[in-house]
């Protein structure tokens, strides 16, 4: 037996916080705790952190400093992003235009909206989870007022046709929303060229190295959207509350260090990646989960036949290897994921879902660790499953 | 949110794996896909030996060996009478929503009970909920 080890392989969820982004953070939570609206020096010292933070998120960005909007997380900017739309082009239709496989941060805000007299279109996507775009075209109202898809899954890590569906949503003139909680510091994105045609976009400093509580929305100059904060007049009186200066600074410090080191990151997540996914693959009865090429470079999604995400990911726990799985027990509900029931995984392959998420505090040796591990678990839940029945196996 | 009783019957499960020669085999499932197959050895009336085989979650495989092990030795009148109530209270607590992951066991059990009372020739009991 190997000797058990701490393995955090669930950074879709969460990331820890760089020191570096700490260490920046400390001073406004310290001696510069002054509200940034009011004049004295302390107050003065908060404004021009938030302002430097806000040049940095718009330079990895590709955005000009006035199209950012910090909010308290994915989870608000999505809100915003979607109501805030909703409400303020109600006059022009009541049309929009999603997808299933989207963050429940954007599926409820739809699901809320059809109360309020709105029509949702969720789109259809492929087994990859891939939206078409020739569906967004087709799915067109004159009555469309806003289209809303994520950047990369969360889940399952594929990621969409953003810039397609980008260039169909600016010909008819509709605005286009875009949750890329997941892709900051993954994909390079730049909002006057690649991203010209995203008119909105969600992110969240805590999953690339910065603190909780703290995210952003961009919004492209012109973009009409009502507030969803009303208050203070904060953020060029788009966004009231006080502003969260440390958690501000955090996710400035953390978007520049993610920001210099994409290419890099990528590749390292890529490679390591790759290699536990071809190890893993070894496994009987063992399949991959989203697109094998259109993915994040760190994300790896899997089916293990005959067993329970939740036992799997329990008995993992126990060895010190930290994931998630999309098992229905795991969440409370009767279903297993909406996004593995999207891609129509068969609801008893779908139970049996594993997602192993990498990050910067991983190495080659929690690859071993992992491979060693896991293969060894799965055959122990096997052996107490009364559908496991070794002759049941497909070799591939 | 599981206890250390749980986790115990989870990671280290007791009484697992078929009995070849059972004299009476049971399964049940739930919508969660939680699914148990139980295999008893029955002489004189009493549980002699007892394994299962379970699909689904820690509370499903935790209860499955709870419940195992607290009819083994009883008679097969007192193997029906076990409740989920007492595998849970067994298992010091279940988590909120997790009680019917636990469901599973007292069925299989129950179905077990019947198929060898349907190759004794006597009247099936009838399950209730």
């Amino acid at each position: 037996m190997v000797e058990k080890r701490f393995v955090y392989m669930d950074h879709a969820a969460t990331t820890f916080t760089k020191p570096e982004v700490v260490e920046a953070m400390l001073p406004f939570l310290e001696e510069h705790f002054g509200n940034p609206s009011s004049l004295y020096s302390i107050g003065r010292e908060g404004k021009e952190a938030v302002e430097t933070a806000r040049e940095q998120l718009a330079k990895a960005l590709g955005a000009n400093p006035e199209e950012i909007y910090f909010t308290s997380g994915g989870t608000e900017s999505d809100n915003w992003a979607i109501k805030g739309t909703a409400f303020s082009r109600r006059r022009n239709g009541k049309h929009i235009i999603t997808t299933p496989i989207e963050h429940h941060a954007v599926l409820y805000p739809c699901e809320y909206l059809e109360t309020q007299g709105f029509d949702v279109t969720y789109l259809p996507v492929d087994r990859y989870g891939l939206v078409d775009p020739a569906e967004v075209e087709a799915a067109l109202r004159e009555d469309t007022i806003l289209i809303s898809v994520m950047y990369a899954n969360n889940e399952i890590g594929t990621i969409e046709p953003i810039s397609e569906i980008g260039e169909i949503a600016r010909e008819h003139e509709i605005p286009f929303h875009t949750d890329a909680v997941q892709v900051i510091g993954k994909l390079p994105l730049d909002m006057k060229t690649q991203d010209k045609n995203v008119d909105m976009l969600s992110l969240s400093a805590h999953k690339f190295y910065g603190p909780k509580g703290i995210g952003a929305l961009y919004l492209r100059e012109g973009t009409e959207i009502d507030n969803y904060m009303h208050g203070g007049g904060q953020e060029r009186k788009k966004r009231a509350g006080t502003e969260n200066v440390a958690g501000i600074v955090g996710l400035g410090k953390a978007i520049e260090l993610a920001a210099a080191n994409v290419d890099n990151h990528n590749e390292n997540m890529r490679k390591m990646r790759d290699r536990l996914l071809a190890g893993l693959l070894e496994i009987p009865s063992c399949r991959l989960n989203g697109h094998p090429e259109k993915r994040l470079p760190d994300n790896l999604n899997l089916s293990f036949e005959y067993i329970e995400g939740e036992s799997l990911l329990l008995m993992l726990d126990g060895m010190g290897i930290c994931c998630s799985t999309g098992s229905a027990c795991s969440s409370g509900s009767l279903d297993p994921s909406h996004v593995l029931r999207a891609i129509e995984l068969p609801p008893e392959i779908a139970q049996g879902t594993l997602r192993l998420t990498l990050g910067d505090q991983n190495s080659e040796e929690d690859i071993d660790y992992v491979l060693e591990v896991l293969p060894e678990i799965v055959e122990k839940l096997r052996a107490i499953s009364p559908f496991y029945k070794p002759e049941n196996i497909c070799e591939k | 949110m599981y206890n250390k009783k749980v986790m115990d019957h989870f990671m280290n499960p007791r009484n697992v794996g078929e009995i070849e020669d059972a004299d009476g085999i049971g399964e049940a499932g739930n919508p969660h896909g939680d699914h148990m197959k139980v295999f008893l050895k029955i002489r004189d009336d009493r549980v002699e030996d007892v394994k299962f085989k379970t699909f689904g979650c820690a509370a499903a495989i935790a209860s499955s060996s709870m419940a195992t092990e607290m009819i083994k030795g009883k008679t097969l009148k007192e193997a029906w009478d076990l409740t989920n109530e007492a595998v849970a209270e067994a298992l010091e607590g279940l988590p909120p929503g997790k009680l019917e992951c636990s469901v599973v066991s007292r069925e299989a059990i129950h179905r077990a009970i019947n198929e060898y009372r349907k190759k004794q020739g006597l009247e099936a009991l009838p399950e209730q909920a």
